[in-house]
């Protein structure tokens, strides 16, 4: 799959994220506290309420609604209420462009 | 007028699911990200003091009135204890299950786990019911924590200041939970993956009733029961009076939480006990902001809200005629007023969903 041109580095705040959409489907675009840019589905897997809303803290993003928390480098379902994992894609950084490869 | 359903499994919550409403999006005011971060940050510091003088104040007071007792004297001080005890362990239940209150998750869970004992409620159930509270606020047949059922039934309202009914139903439940599980209609709410956290709690909790009820028998006293279980009946009054503040009398089947939810000025002990959820549109419109932040964001966004009530008292006059309205017309419900600052509530979407309200039962 292609990789696609989301966003510059300076758009997302180091332990934040920002919502990105493509092709009719919504994605959540991380900044960790080490530097490194993260990509998921951008829906919680709960109650499908936007993840952009929410709060990273560290390698933790919680959900706005019901704060259910994911490891959004692997998508892992960490806190209740939520126990389905979240969608992880690729991401790669060249020069000031992020780029996610969406399967 | 319309019947309300408030089953699980009724027409009413068939409805919601087809209207749309369920799948509906909440009103949000608009908070700049930098703001909304800053008051999303987490904290230890506040929730510790609060925690500390919360446990502190419990086992001094119970010390005391264990020593006093059976004098009279020993009675002003169970009453301070029992509202630590029935009251304030609701909001600790509250806050410590949304995760928000602490920012070390096991500090969370501790006192979640023990406020959920205390207030008489599985903290495996009692989890998912509120996540549903908040996904679904009073919306009819959906909302498992409808503190208000229209009709309101006055003398079952007046009889929970005492804990009687919560602690009648939580007794077969309990004892139910504990032998096979959830409820059918918790089982709508709880994943089934939760099913075997609900039996393990409940087992746990019956143990510790068992074992107070027979220290009671064996020293002939009920002293043991002044200490635990008892102080849920004795101390409820408070988590009853500020609890029905917070969607009473106002909107269902809405989803603007500032038709349904109550934001409530309080006395600093009162804001002790509650936690600061008396900011309750505050509270629903982003629940991801602690406790403590409350009282910011309320500054924040108040220009967006209908004015608070300033008093209990306040509240209560405005709440309490609407309750008695009810039992009549069960569509009446209070309208209140947006500031001109505020963006207007979401009428256009409101007259389409079916279940909804007349504006014109509104006060």
């Amino acid at each position: 799959m292609p990789w696609i041109d989301a966003c510059a580095t300076t758009d997302i705040d180091e332990e934040d994220l920002i919502r990105w959409d493509h092709a009719g489907k919504t994605f959540a675009i991380y900044h960790s506290p080490d530097g490194e840019f993260f990509a998921t589905a951008g829906l919680c897997t709960h109650e499908n309420v936007h993840l952009c809303d929410g709060l990273v803290m560290g390698n933790l993003v919680e959900c706005p609604k019901h704060n259910g928390q994911f490891d959004y480098r692997t998508g892992e379902a960490m806190r209740a209420p939520v126990c389905v994992n979240l969608r992880t894609f690729p991401v790669k950084v060249e020069g000031d462009r992020v780029f996610v490869e969406v399967a | 007028m319309s019947n309300r359903d408030y089953s699980l499994f009724g027409p009413d919550a068939k409805r919601a699911v087809e209207s749309g409403l369920t799948a509906a999006e909440w009103y949000h005011t608009e908070v700049p990200r930098k703001v909304m971060k800053d008051l999303m940050a987490r904290s230890d510091q506040p929730a510790i003091r609060d925690t500390i003088i919360y446990y502190g104040s419990m086992i001094l007071l119970a010390g005391i009135g264990i020593a006093l007792w059976p004098s009279l004297w020993s009675i002003p001080f169970w009453l301070a204890y029992g509202v630590l005890y029935g009251s304030a362990s609701d909001s600790r239940w509250h806050e410590c299950g949304h995760g928000t209150a602490f920012k070390t998750p096991w500090m969370n869970d501790v006192v979640y786990q023990i406020a959920s004992f205390m207030i008489m409620r599985n903290p495996a159930t009692w989890r998912w019911s509120h996540a549903r509270h908040h996904s679904e606020t009073y919306f009819v047949g959906r909302d498992p924590e409808i503190a208000v059922m229209r009709p309101p039934e006055v003398a079952k309202l007046i009889l929970n200041f005492f804990g009687i009914l919560d602690v009648i139903a939580f007794v077969p439940r309990i004892l139910r939970n504990a032998i096979s599980g959830p409820t059918p209609e918790e089982r709508t709410y709880v994943p089934h993956s939760e099913w075997g956290k609900v039996q393990r709690a409940a087992i746990v909790h019956v143990s510790i009733y068992a074992a107070t009820i027979g220290l009671a028998v064996g020293t002939g006293s009920i002293l043991p029961l002044m200490v635990i279980g008892l102080p849920r009946m004795y101390g409820a009054w408070h988590h009853v009076m500020t609890g029905l503040l917070q969607h009473g009398g106002l909107a269902d089947n809405v989803i603007d939480h500032r038709l349904n939810s109550r934001t409530v000025h309080m006395n600093p002990i009162s804001r002790f006990i509650y936690w600061n959820m008396n900011y309750h549109v505050e509270h629903h419109m982003f629940p991801m902001v602690p406790y403590h932040a409350l009282p910011r964001l309320h500054e924040v966004i108040k220009h967006d809200l209908p004015p608070p009530n300033r008093s209990i008292a306040e509240a209560f006059r405005e709440m309490w005629p609407a309750i008695k309205r009810q039992v009549m017309n069960q569509d009446h419900f209070i309208r209140r007023d947006l500031p001109p600052t505020a963006k207007p509530y979401r009428e256009d979407f409101h007259h389409y969903v079916p279940g909804m309200m007349p504006p014109s039962a509104a006060e």
